[in-house]
């Protein structure tokens, strides 16, 4: 019963008391002698008795998260046990830590696990700052039918289907596609890009700037409104130019938020687009394409080797879960920034 | 509404003041900054634009690589001929489907969670509120889903698609950003002329919120029309498909012969020529730019209440 939890709590349920002295009336549940300076602790017996109705809401929501999210997360048991296909879904025996050794000596899964790293770092080095340069371009513009536009024309990609977005890249980058046309007027030769290696982690990157850089400015054009108008008269007066406005009052104004999805980042940085790099790659790109999560659904989904594949995903999740938790510890620790 | 201010907040230019007498500087880098973000709009474009004349040029011209801007052999047979597929049609048709029930299915089940959510002085609102976050930085994982879904007894039904992503956390906290905003008054004057909470939530509640449930419902519909994951992994039959899996099939059947996946999902699909490709691609987005202008502006504030913390 995770709903017990909170009696355990050592503070008191936030809002037993909060209103409690005005209006006496609505909390039937409020039976002490009187408003007290001291939040008297309401028992579960009095907290359902008034708001059953809610408890009984939150039921279908609940048992949709038990099965849909806590089951997974509870299935993933089979990493250590062994999984018979038409089983039960918890797997059959015990066999410890096999699949974990398995992963661990297995070559091909640290080549992943570098492509990965590799893919994510690169995506998280170019993507993140591209959004705040855009967002700062976007402020200066003083039309604001002009501004408007751009903002329209450069969200209208993160609405789009990934299946939408690799076929345009196929159309653009096929030996008849735009780019070997260009390269062809140039009298260059064509060049296959999406069956060359070492031209995979460019598309990837370049295709995730196109869709993500103007999504990410909003929440930077939202900070930038709130900075205060006074600081700029201020650093005109003693002197700043432009561009030090910018660097001294501009960009101190949106760290808060810059932190916080630079810590977001941090954290899911692993989780490289797994559906894009699988519309994407192919046996021909495999060497630097092939991350973590195409990997464990090749092993897991087409060569049924379920119980090794969960042992991979759940090494990752738990990697995920650390590095959000440390970026957060770092962030409130240095800026004083939380996600929570 | 909230979400109206919010989004007239976001939109609207900084006040920072104007310069007496723009310098020759300041004018120089304003007319950088407007070619920089013309040409950024550009390449956003581009892409439409080109797979647009791909799909009204023929097949000749594509191969020979003369289309970029314009059709070249401008025809609409291609069109017909995808027009007339009826498997595009039923897939299509499926995508509709999906759309619609999930929207339902998953606009139920959060609003009524945010709504709880939203009670301040509910008793054990905080591991309510956890159950729900928790998932949003450690999820079950790919192969723990597959299993659960087999032996639901989902694979090759509807609900394998609808179900799984019937709440997404970061709508729910939106959501539940919202309904904490509202007033309190009406709701204690509800409660003191005798109504319950589901009276309240059904009765008061819901006709303020038309704003936020408008926007859930495109972010929601959004989602759904352009998933083609759940269907790859969960449908084999060709019937069930919605069409962004229809799409993908001809794009890994165009891409390369050797490609696992499209073995993995049964396509036996030939060299699928590009401007089928292209009008496939053209009829899949045209929903979604047709609701965009609305959905963006729905988007931008929803993106905004999600950011205030919970």
């Amino acid at each position: 019963m995770p709903l017990t939890r909170d009696e355990t709590a050592p503070r008191p349920a936030d809002a037993t008391g909060k209103t409690a002295p005005e209006r006496p009336a609505t909390r039937p549940g409020a039976a002490g002698p009187g408003p007290r300076p001291r939040k008297r602790k309401q028992t579960w017996r009095e907290a359902f008795r008034r708001d059953w109705q809610l408890y009984s809401l939150a039921l279908v929501p609940l048992i949709f998260f038990a099965i849909f999210k806590y089951g997974p997360m509870i299935g993933n048991v089979i990493a250590f046990r062994r999984f018979r296909p038409g089983g039960s879904m918890f797997g059959d025996e015990w066999v410890g830590l096999r699949y974990i050794e398995m992963f661990i000596n297995d070559p091909t899964f640290w080549h992943v696990f570098a492509n990965t790293a590799i893919l994510g770092g690169l995506t998280l080095v170019v993507c993140f700052p591209l959004p705040i340069v855009l967002a700062l371009l976007l402020n200066e513009v003083r039309k604001r039918h002009f501004k408007k536009i751009v903002q329209s024309i450069s969200y209208l990609p993160h609405f789009l289907s990934v299946v939408i977005v690799v076929g345009m890249l196929m159309q653009l980058l096929s030996l008849q596609g735009t780019v070997n046309q260009v390269i062809g007027a140039f009298g260059g030769e064509g060049i296959p890009f999406l069956q060359r290696p070492e031209w995979f982690r460019a598309v990837y990157v370049g295709s995730e700037v196109w869709q993500t850089v103007g999504w990410g400015t909003i929440l930077y054009l939202a900070a930038l409104t709130t900075v205060d108008d006074s600081l700029y008269e201020a650093a005109r007066i003693d002197g700043a130019g432009r561009w030090r406005q910018t660097w001294h009052v501009t960009l101190p104004g949106i760290r808060p938020t810059m932190m916080t999805l630079l810590v977001l980042n941090i954290g899911t940085f692993l989780n490289v687009g797994f559906e894009k790099v699988l519309l994407l790659y192919n046996p021909l790109t495999y060497e630097t394409a092939d991350v973590i999560s195409t990997y464990l659904y090749r092993v897991g989904l087409v060569s049924n080797n379920l119980s090794y594949a969960a042992a991979i995903g759940l090494f990752q999740a738990v990697i995920g879960l650390v590095m959000v938790l440390s970026a957060n510890l770092i962030s409130r620790r240095m800026v004083g920034t939380s996600l929570w | 509404m909230v979400t109206d201010v919010i989004s007239e907040n976001a939109t609207r230019t900084p006040r920072r003041p104007r310069p007496v007498r723009e310098t020759r500087g300041t004018r120089a880098f304003g007319a950088v900054n407007t070619v920089l973000l013309v040409l950024l709009c550009a390449a956003m474009l581009y892409p439409f634009v080109t797979v647009l004349a791909q799909s009204f040029s023929s097949p000749g011209a594509i191969n020979a690589g003369q289309v970029s801007f314009w059709p070249v052999g401008f025809n609409t047979d291609t069109y017909a001929a995808v027009m007339s597929n009826d498997t595009f049609w039923r897939n299509y048709g499926n995508t509709v489907l999906y759309t619609v029930v999930g929207t339902v299915i998953a606009m139920l089940l959060t609003t009524t969670y945010a709504y709880v959510l939203s009670k301040k002085h509910l008793k054990g609102r905080k591991a309510l509120i956890g159950i729900a976050v928790f998932t949003m930085f450690f999820n079950g994982g790919l192969v723990p889903n597959y299993v659960l879904i087999s032996s639901l007894g989902m694979k090759n039904t509807m609900w394998a698609i609808v179900l799984p992503g019937a709440i997404s956390v970061f709508n729910l906290l939106v959501m539940k950003s919202f309904f904490e905003s509202l007033p309190k008054e009406l709701e204690e004057a509800a409660q003191i002329d005798g109504l319950g909470w589901y009276g309240i939530f059904g009765r008061i509640t819901l006709p303020l919120s038309k704003a936020v449930i408008a926007t859930m419902v495109l972010f929601y519909s959004v989602a759904y029309w352009n998933d083609w994951f759940a269907a790859f992994l969960y449908l084999d039959k060709t019937e069930l498909f919605p069409v962004t899996l229809f799409l993908r099939n001809l794009i890994a059947g165009a891409s390369t012969s050797a490609s696992e996946g499209a073995a993995a999902a049964g396509t036996t699909t030939a060299l699928v020529s590009t401007n089928i490709q292209a009008v496939t691609m053209i009829l899949t987005v045209i929903p979604i730019l047709c609701v965009y202008p609305f959905v963006q502006r729905y988007f931008v504030s929803g993106v905004m209440l999600g950011s205030v913390k919970g």
